[in-house]
């Protein structure tokens, strides 16, 4: 049986993770190492995180069985909810720690980066909330797709910088904002997004997420009387599938992450070194790291978290790949089917359960929707145009 | 002799002299770059930083960013940069600098006997720390490669010490909290860290990251051995060229010798 691994001050799930960084950064990541391991052990931090979840992020998210889908591919499918929470991701679980964690710390300030924008739209708000000034790199290709949510954070009182070096993306946005920190890492902390980063980050936002996992796990047993068959979600550097693997790891169900074939790390990538983790990554035969190329940019990362290619070398979990056309149309499929909008990353994982559906029937199938789509509207309109 | 010996006896016998060391850095691949090193090395180098250029330089600025962006599109590579060292006739040592996924995916044996092979003395990796710097450390001492560690200004005073028992060559003594790039004045930092290092350690100190002309070098040199010069020298590379590099270099080397004379023996 399989067990959740919790790294020793090595930072290693196996071979992969570590803390790969500048050393101006080391004192830093080894001081949230030690002031993220106090939280988590105290009562009163839990609780107020707990009270933050429950009465500002709207959790515990529901699950929702999708009758409709489930008898059109002879499957029970069921879906962990987490697109109802506020700002509309799972990503507000890991901000909201990470935030009354720099509070703690006595930080004044936070940096992010962003792909898709849902990581910096939770960052500016709980930034808001918090009470702290709040930056955002995001990548200039990205801030063009993504229009709606740069205003978002806008709105919420963060800066937005768009990134012009390298592929103008989500890899080029970590680096701007590791650059950031370098330069400012007394008065900052790095709320890095997903499960990637150099230790603690990958074990950090890691628990910050497991919530999905812990509750989606109960909620399953409560109305099935059964863990489900297979879970699944998408992965672009990982973390709502980390969130709700996390609560199956030990259990028989198949873990399926999805990533797009154009930035399929697990599926294609070879192990290496980038952003402070050994991972596995897209790069070429010289170690240069690769662009990655989805429609969906919040899974447009040439790596992934160092859990996930651990889980991958012992055989744990799956990490298939689907290819941008049969994303569309499980978006589509969702909204006709159940009147949901994915966002577009959860559709990657409907597009792999509705592939695979002739070898599930009759399982139960446990899919992290890990936030809605209407971010992607605008950009769904201009692919679709009149077709629809 | 090995590359090691050569670059750390090098900049000992400069500090015996009483002199500064004064390295610059070259964006490997970019244009004109082997000119460069060619008018660093005839202006006055103590020894020469090569910077093989990568995809995710996350501790290099805007300048540096700028280069290793046309070294990369004009298709360089650690192979072709090694090969052009090679056939290089400079009399001064070279340093390579690299982000650790050259060295990992290459395989650090292989990439230490790629560095001897192309007459390479050392290696700068900064995105390595202490902690996870052993396997490559080890590679590089059988092979006589130096691995120049980075000490930062954020470090406790505990840590300083099993930096620089790890540093081969020199220390690299990093002048801020920030990336490569010119600033208007030197930071209080760069001298401050190079003094708690030098009370550390006796293998010769250097300040890099944001010692941006003759002046600020002369500054940081009151308590360093000597200083590293990157984005001052790549952006006169890229704008000027070699010539206009060699004018600089030139003249940080005086600055620094007249301040810093060679002691008559």
């Amino acid at each position: 049986m399989t067990t959740l691994v919790t790294p020793g001050t090595d930072g290693r799930f196996g071979d992969f993770g570590g803390r790969f960084v500048p050393e101006t950064l080391v004192p830093a990541c080894q001081e949230l190492e030690r002031e993220f391991a106090a939280a988590w052990e105290d009562e009163t931090f839990r609780a107020e995180l707990n009270q933050i979840l429950a009465e500002y992020a709207g959790r515990p998210s529901i699950i929702t069985e999708c009758e409709n889908l489930g008898r059109q591919l002879g499957i029970k499918l069921v879906l962990k909810r987490e697109d109802l929470n506020h700002t509309g991701s799972h990503k507000i679980n890991n901000v909201l720690g990470q935030t009354l964690l720099a509070k703690r710390m006595g930080k004044r300030r936070i940096v992010a980066e962003t792909g898709a924008g849902q990581h910096g739209v939770a960052s500016a708000t709980a930034a808001a909330l918090m009470g702290l000034e709040c930056k955002v790199y995001m990548g200039a290709v990205d801030v063009e797709r993504q229009a709606l949510n740069v205003f978002r954070m806008r709105l919420l009182g963060a800066e937005v910088e768009a990134v012009h070096s390298g592929s103008r993306t989500l890899k080029d946005a970590v680096n701007e904002a590791m650059r950031d920190w370098v330069a400012t890492v007394e008065s900052t902390h790095y709320c890095l997004g997903s499960v990637m980063g150099p230790h603690p980050y990958p074990y950090m936002v890691r628990q910050f997420h497991r919530v999905i996992g812990d509750e989606a796990r109960v909620q399953m047993r409560d109305r099935y009387k059964k863990d489900p068959d297979v879970i699944v979600a998408c992965v672009g550097g990982g973390s709502n599938a980390m969130g709700i693997f996390s609560g199956f790891v030990d259990t028989d169900a198949r873990l399926i992450g999805v990533e797009p074939a154009g930035g399929a790390a697990v599926g294609r990538g070879q192990p290496g070194v980038v952003h402070g983790m050994k991972s596995y990554l897209m790069q070429d035969e010289f170690g240069q790291v690769q662009e990655a190329h989805s429609i969906s940019a919040g899974l447009d990362y040439p790596g992934v978290g160092p859990e996930h290619s651990y889980l991958a070398s012992i055989g744990r979990a799956e990490y298939p790949t689907v290819t941008d056309d049969e994303v569309i149309a499980a978006f589509q499929l969702m909204a006709r089917s159940e009147g949901i909008i994915p966002a577009l990353e959860c559709a990657h994982a409907l597009a792999w359960i509705v592939l695979e559906s002739p070898r599930l029937a009759g399982k139960t199938v446990l899919m992290n929707l890990s936030g809605r789509g209407d971010k992607d509207v605008a950009q769904m309109m201009d692919i679709l145009g009149n077709s629809i | 002799m090995s590359g090691a010996g050569l670059l750390e006896t090098t900049l000992r016998a400069v500090r015996s002299e009483g002199r500064k060391s004064l390295v610059p850095y070259v964006t490997g691949g970019a244009p004109q770059w082997v000119e460069t090193v060619r008018a660093c090395a005839a202006n006055g180098a103590t020894a020469i930083e090569v910077g093989i250029p990568f995809s995710d330089p996350v501790m290099d600025g805007p300048v540096i960013q700028e280069a290793s962006q046309l070294a990369l599109e004009a298709g360089a590579t650690p192979v072709s940069i090694f090969e052009e060292l090679r056939l290089l006739d400079v009399q001064v040592p070279i340093v390579v600098m690299c982000y650790y996924n050259t060295v990992f995916h290459a395989g650090h044996e292989r990439f230490a006997k790629s560095l001897v092979d192309a007459g390479v003395c050392g290696a700068i990796i900064p995105d390595l720390p202490l902690e996870e710097s052993g396997p490559w450390c080890e590679a590089a001492d059988r092979h006589g490669v130096a691995t120049v560690m980075l000490a930062a200004p954020t470090a406790p005073d505990e840590r300083l010490p099993r930096v620089t028992a790890r540093a081969r060559g020199f220390v690299y003594s990093v002048g801020l909290l920030g990336v490569t790039g010119e600033r208007q004045s030197l930071a209080a930092t760069a001298t401050a860290l190079a003094a708690r290092l030098k009370s550390v350690t006796d293998v010769p100190v250097l300040v890099g990251v944001g010692v941006s002309n003759a002046e600020q070098a002369v500054q940081a040199c009151e308590v360093a051995d000597g200083v590293i010069q990157g984005a001052a020298v790549v952006r006169r590379m890229l704008e000027g060229g070699p010539d206009s590099v060699g004018e600089f270099v030139a003249e940080v080397r005086r600055a620094l010798d007249d301040r810093f004379p060679r002691i008559k023996s």
